[in-house]
């Protein structure tokens, strides 16, 4: 976004074109709120003629999905959990996206860090619960980083697409996952659903004191920021934007655009491993199938609503989270599948993909369009 | 030798006979995906439609008690998903394959909310051609019993292979895919046979769902394609957007997604995860294999946004 005027300071001046500075500074900011937040009504709107055609009353599912998702303290402790993996998991989607990458196999890093944290987590046992934990993060770390940064390093040193890779090493992982599971790390005592063996209670994490909603939240937050600080504020970032917006001008300026490839997908792995492992160490107990539970997927679309920009990601999977919430509640309430979230998910998603032509189109977001007053 | 025991014998004849059988939604994915690739667009999509389409022909097959109109309503249903594509992405600035991801997952979605209650009622198959009759073998019988689509998809890819070449629509699809601005030049509109192409594409997929679910599995699961609708189109640049490539490539994913099935029926169950996975991890080589970083592929459309 090109930002000209330096009205920040003097709110009170005119700009070029006679209009109030300030006036100009809200409306080229706006367009990036206006916009997504528009399509997301009209994706709710589309959603609610889905649901009226099938003959349910879409006023009482968006009362219902209000109710599951946000209208008591307990809906929104609930809301809050299920979005904490898909901060983390959304990242794995924004990070690369900010090179041009369309990564899109987040859930297999997920799957591969809750097996990686819970195999360490079992075999340190014994150890202070500080270090288990922190070894348990980084193992997760590690693997999702490995996993995810393979696709990135085989997009660039290969030139093999990053978007069908990463979905196929997803579903490789998922394979080895059960392989696992199912073998070496199975614990003899988990009969009908396998499982490793069960984490020792001072390695699992707990909750944010005064919320039934675990650290994972916290950390979700946290890495979100700091993903922020990553690309606007750092020279990394900065060489990450150019190599995004063309790879050949960022080669020309001497970016080592390899490294780079790799070092973010290799991170937005990393944060995705991370997901995982606060799934074992937070929610399960163990690794076992419920680790492939679609949170990947989720963050697709977490990322795309939220435009690739991390600090959007926290309320769009707070959101995201709510809807996800809401769903057993929609289930019961009104007898409708639980695939209902899925149909309002792929609708705002269509939707958010289709707003992107109407950026830069409305002349009320661009000053410099504005006829000069009289 | 008891007719009935061939021992390890029988784990070619189960990889053939699987290859038969596992490779026939292969190939109608991978040349609904080559003719919209060879038109300049790429549908990742194809993996819902996938889906849908096996919900949409097994519901159909349910309640109309014929597995055709199944088949039918399927390719319709593609058709529409397809066009939805087609329409969406002739907009400025609408990424085709994000649009794919996206409708690989409404497609799902509105399969699984549509296809809640037909998870239990058993539909009526589409017909196979014991070809295995004249052998007592029970396994060569299995095997060969080779399904009407098959036939109908290997006819398919020698009539495309020759339409791109020799006629007239073969050589506009082209033309779109190769350069938008030669095309506008001959006074051809590249976004209406974007459209066209991506809705051909679409049916195609929607009769390869059909296939799964009135064939082989032969019932409508939530799992029942698991990603082979996006192996598909990985399978389209290995073929190089050769539609006589396609059936052979389809052949080959066939064969490694047989692999776990036929070792299990021996007795190995040893790592049965791990040779389930195989397909994906042989798409995965090949697409390192024929990858390069410093040349373009051969034969490459050259407005694919996916080898640009």
């Amino acid at each position: 976004m090109t930002d000209t005027t330096n009205s920040a300071e003097a709110p009170a001046m005119l700009g070029a074109r006679g209009y109030p500075a300030a006036l100009e500074w809200v409306a080229r900011r706006a367009e990036a709120f206006v916009i997504p937040l528009a399509a997301l009504v009209v994706g709710m709107v589309l959603f609610s003629l889905f649901i009226a055609l099938v003959g349910k009353s879409p006023v009482q599912l968006y009362e219902t999905m209000w109710r599951g998702g946000f209208g008591s303290w307990f809906s929104i402790q609930n809301s809050l959990s299920r979005g904490a993996p898909l901060l983390l998991a959304a990242l794995c989607v924004a990070l690369p996206a900010r090179l041009g990458l369309v990564v899109i196999g987040g859930e297999g890093a997920i799957v591969l860090g809750g097996v990686a944290a819970a195999a360490i987590g079992v075999a340190l046992g014994g150890a202070p619960s500080s270090i288990v934990i922190l070894a348990m993060g980084v193992a997760g770390m590690a693997a999702g980083g490995i996993w995810i940064g393979a696709v990135g390093a085989l997009r660039h040193y290969r030139a093999v697409n990053e978007t069908i890779s990463s979905l196929l090493m997803a579903y490789i992982a998922i394979a080895l996952m059960n392989q696992l599971v199912e073998g070496p790390l199975r614990d003899p005592a988990s009969l009908n659903k396998p499982s490793t063996q069960p984490l020792a209670d001072i390695y699992r994490i707990g909750n944010i004191p005064g919320m039934e909603v675990h650290w994972g939240l916290a950390v979700g937050i946290v890495a979100c920021v700091l993903s922020w600080v990553l690309i606007e504020k750092t020279r990394w970032g900065f060489a990450a934007r150019i190599a995004g917006g063309n790879v050949r001008a960022a080669q020309v300026q001497g970016l080592a655009v390899g490294p780079l490839i790799v070092g973010f997908t290799a991170l937005a792995g990393g944060f995705a491993g991370l997901a995982g492992m606060l799934e074992v160490a937070a929610v399960q107990g163990s690794a076992n199938g419920s680790l492939a539970a679609g949170y990947g997927y989720t963050g697709i679309l977490v990322a795309f609503l939220a435009r690739h920009n991390p600090l959007a990601i926290i309320p769009v999977a707070i959101l995201l989270g709510g809807i996800d919430a809401s769903g057993g509640l929609i289930q019961r309430r009104m007898d409708l599948p639980d695939a209902t979230v899925l149909v309002l998910q792929g609708m705002l998603f269509i939707v958010i993909l289709f707003s992107e032509t109407l950026y830069g189109r409305f002349k009320a977001f661009n000053p410099d369009l504005w006829q000069r007053a009289s | 030798m008891d007719a009935t025991e061939i021992g390890l014998w029988g784990v070619p004849l189960a990889i053939l006979g699987g290859a038969i059988r596992v490779s026939t939604p292969f190939i109608f994915v991978s040349l609904g995906e080559a003719i919209t690739e060879r038109s300049g667009r790429i549908n990742l999509g194809l993996e819902g439609t996938l889906v849908f389409g096996a919900m949409t022909a097994y519901a159909v097959a349910v309640m109309t008690d014929s597995p055709w109109l199944g088949l039918l309503a399927a390719a319709v249903a593609g058709l529409c998903f397809g066009l939805f594509h087609g329409w969406i992405c002739k907009f400025p600035k609408v990424n085709d394959i994000a649009i794919g991801i996206a409708l690989m997952l409404f497609g799902s979605g509105l399969a699984f909310f549509f296809g809640k209650p037909f998870i239990k009622p058993k539909a009526p198959n589409l017909p196979a051609i014991p070809f295995g009759a004249w052998s007592d073998v029970p396994q060569v019988q299995a095997a060969l019993d080779v399904n009407v689509l098959f036939l109908i998809g290997a006819a398919l890819s020698l009539v495309l292979w020759w339409a791109f070449r020799n006629t007239r629509a073969g050589l506009i699809v082209r033309v779109v895919g190769d350069s938008s601005d030669a095309a506008r030049a001959m006074g051809l509109n590249p976004n209406t046979v974007r459209l066209v192409a991506t809705g051909v594409g679409g049916a195609l997929a929607g009769i390869g769902g059909a296939y799964l679910s009135l064939y082989y599995p032969g019932s409508w699961t939530e799992r029942i394609s698991s990603g082979q609708g996006l192996m598909a189109v990985a399978l389209v640049i290995f073929a190089r957007w050769n539609p006589l490539g396609c059936f052979a490539a389809a052949l080959l994913f066939g064969g490694a997604g047989a692999l776990g099935p036929a070792l299990q029926s021996v007795g190995v169950t040893q790592g049965y995860y791990l040779f389930y996975a195989a397909p994906y991890i042989l798409t995965l080589i090949i697409m390192i294999a024929t990858s390069s970083p410093t040349r373009s592929l051969a034969g490459a459309p050259g407005e694919l946004s996916i080898t640009k």
